[in-house]
């Protein structure tokens, strides 16, 4: 009953927001149905279908688990974005500098990496607000350009194979990669980018749950969230979480580039992200911070990252920008739920 | 000698788009809420400022159709965060993403491109209007905020929003007027990147500049004034890495940094303080 009412609100923000969007289809002259039947049907089909809908769903898990984390302390990290650039590239970087190591060695290396990375490029803004009171949506949104803007120098002036016309970076030693599923799934081929990193995001929705709701750390970040001033009375250094919460969201949105650099592309690919950072945010509220909510939300947007590209070859005028409308209005949805949520309470007990 | 005077120029014309939202943002900021979808009301402005043009072949059409845009725009933000109480960053970043999709998928429909809008002919487009504007709304907005019953109801309700309830300022309709006019600002903004610096509206053509006007916003503690200057800062940034593209040793990335970087140091508290409206990203709660 319980997980019925958790499950409701969300569920009419995506009802609402397909009703939203499918008006917005029949306004530029296609047919909302069909449509649709499209977007979704083309991501459950086996191999493809299902194959691309968890590839494209495991950054956003991660991403989502990211935003979800800082949210349980009360922070906004707007800046998942950021910290998965740092990741990725710091990665690819290590898996270049170290390219003559085996695989025993690189792997873990190239993991440790990403999580460092990624942590220390959500530790600062963590710092900043703790510190100084910097606001953490400003500081994450700064972080973001600069990442993305150093990794971009890097790569252009420093890693570029000679006379490649792609802004990529050469790729890492071959001890880095990490195995796709398709090498233990029958039926699922191994052209399909699908890597360990699926199972990973799994494992990391279990270890977050753990953390959060059942170790000390867990409760002092989620009792900063809850009430700032309370935790403080409690004995509870509010500073401290803050760093925390931060430093883990970044490490979370920085396994994106287990993903994207250990299991797809080998390599520092620049702009890669089809903004995950931000769909993070989309895939935690939907999920009501909750890593089982995550995991739904992520299937939920990675059919869309799928079903959007068949949107964008076999409809008349539609393109895949749909999946962005989509997700925006369901944001907004969402936002607007404590709303919708107090007045029901109130309906309920007659006042 | 001719060669800063072309620098000073162009650092003009990239601060306009931005000093052009920024000012929109400190309308919505002072009042006390949020406005982190300067970005998509931008894109929004950009995008209907550009059709409409080229439907009716009249910029200054144009132009009141991206406005209008631009307000209905910063209505849906108004209507979450203040009606709806909706966390003020969560709907920012909702009409963000939304906006980066709508334009491109009408465009793509209404033109069978890949999200850009048909070329303008050199006769349809306003370089010059936007600049002006912008920098005549500096001292305009300083004595609005300033010298004006309205301004004082604005700061009122950004500062101590029960307060002003209590002296009977409608708090809820301060702060509409303040996000709409926002949207307004913005929208020109965008209106100015695609009819009047460029000659169409392409995907994502602000690329950033909404938060580049966020930073100056915070970067001039949310004054008119400060806020023109950061702009100006951002702006010649922005052109010295055009004009270098090529000619000089300093990457281009080096450049793009320095507005985030800058931010991040003020907002530290190391250059100064700048401290927000203190009932900024706050929805009240009007008492019965």
């Amino acid at each position: 009953m319980k997980i019925l009412r958790e499950l409701l609100f969300p569920l009419a923000a995506v009802v609402a927001a397909f009703v939203v969007g499918g008006i917005v289809v029949l306004a530029v002259g296609d047919n909302p149905f069909s449509t649709y039947t499209l977007l979704i049907g083309s991501a459950l089909t086996w191999p493809d279908g299902i194959g691309y809908t968890l590839f494209y769903a495991t950054p956003l898990i991660f991403t989502g688990l990211a935003v979800a984390v800082a949210f349980r302390c009360g922070l906004l990290n707007i800046g998942a974005e950021g910290q998965l650039y740092a990741a990725s590239f710091m990665t690819a970087w290590v898996g270049i500098t170290c390219a003559g190591l085996s695989a025993w060695l690189l792997v873990p290396l190239c993991f440790l990496t990403a999580l460092l990375a990624g942590g220390f490029w959500g530790a600062v803004p963590g710092v900043l607000k703790a510190r100084f009171g910097a606001h953490e949506v400003i500081t994450t949104i700064m972080m973001n350009f600069i990442a993305v803007a150093l990794a971009s120098y890097f790569t252009q002036y420093h890693y570029k194979p000679v006379g490649d016309p792609i802004l990529e970076t050469v790729p890492i030693g071959a001890g880095g990669h990490i195995a796709r599923l398709g090498r233990f799934v029958p039926g699922l081929p191994e052209r399909i980018p699908l890597n360990l990193a699926f199972p990973l995001a799994l494992l990391a929705c279990v270890i977050v749950y753990l953390f959060l709701w059942r170790m000390r750390w867990g409760y002092e970040i989620r009792a900063t969230g809850a009430n700032p001033a309370a935790a403080q009375y409690g004995g509870i250094a509010t500073g401290r979480q803050i760093v925390l919460a931060m430093s883990i969201s970044g490490a979370l949105a920085g396994m994106v580039a287990v993903n994207e650099v250990m299991g797809y592309r080998y390599r520092y690919y620049d702009s890669f992200s089809a903004g995950y950072g931000f769909t993070g945010i989309a895939v935690a509220l939907l999920g009501r911070n909750h890593p089982a909510g995550v995991i739904l939300a992520s299937l939920l947007f990675g059919a869309l990252l799928r079903g959007g590209l068949f949107v964008d070859i076999f409809t008349e005028h539609v393109s895949k920008d749909l999946v962005m409308v989509l997700q925006g209005i369901i944001i907004l949805f969402v936002a607007a739920e404590a709303y919708f949520r107090g007045r029901a309470a109130r309906r309920i007990k007659g006042v | 000698m001719n060669i800063i005077l072309i620098l000073l120029a162009s650092a003009v014309r990239q601060a306009t788009p931005l000093l052009l939202a920024a000012l929109g943002g400190l309308y919505s900021e002072r009042s006390g809420v949020i406005n982190i979808a300067l970005e998509g009301l931008m894109l929004a402005g950009a995008f209907t400022a550009a059709t409409v043009t080229y439907v009716s072949g009249n910029p200054w059409i144009g132009l009141a159709a991206g406005i209008a845009a631009g307000v209905l725009v910063a209505l849906i933000h108004g209507l979450a965060c203040i009606r709806f109480k909706a966390d003020q960053v969560v709907s920012g970043t909702a009409i963000n993403i939304l906006f980066l999709g709508v334009p491109a998928l009408l465009s793509g429909a209404f033109f069978q491109s890949t999200g850009a809008t048909p070329q303008l002919p050199q006769g349809q487009l306003m370089p010059l209007a936007p600049i002006v504007l912008a920098f005549v709304l500096v001292p305009v907005t300083w004595y609005v905020l300033n010298r004006t019953p309205f301004g004082l109801r604005l700061r009122a309700v950004g500062e101590n929003p029960e307060a002003a309830d209590t002296a009977g300022v409608n708090v809820a309709r301060v702060r509409f007027a303040a996000v709409m006019l926002s949207g307004a600002l913005a929208a020109i903004g965008g209106a100015y990147l695609s009819i009047g610096q460029s000659s169409l509206f392409a995907r994502n053509m602000s690329a950033g500049r909404g938060f580049i006007a966020l930073a100056a916003l915070i970067f001039g503690k949310w004054r008119p004034v400060q806020t023109m200057l950061a702009c100006l800062l951002f702006g010649f940034a922005e052109a010295l890495s055009i004009q270098m593209q090529g000619v000089s040793q300093v990457p281009v990335q080096f450049i793009q940094i320095v507005p985030y970087a800058l931010t991040i140091v003020v907002l530290a508290g190391f250059i100064g303080h700048s401290r927000a409206p203190r009932a900024l990203g706050i929805p009240y709660q009007e008492k019965r």
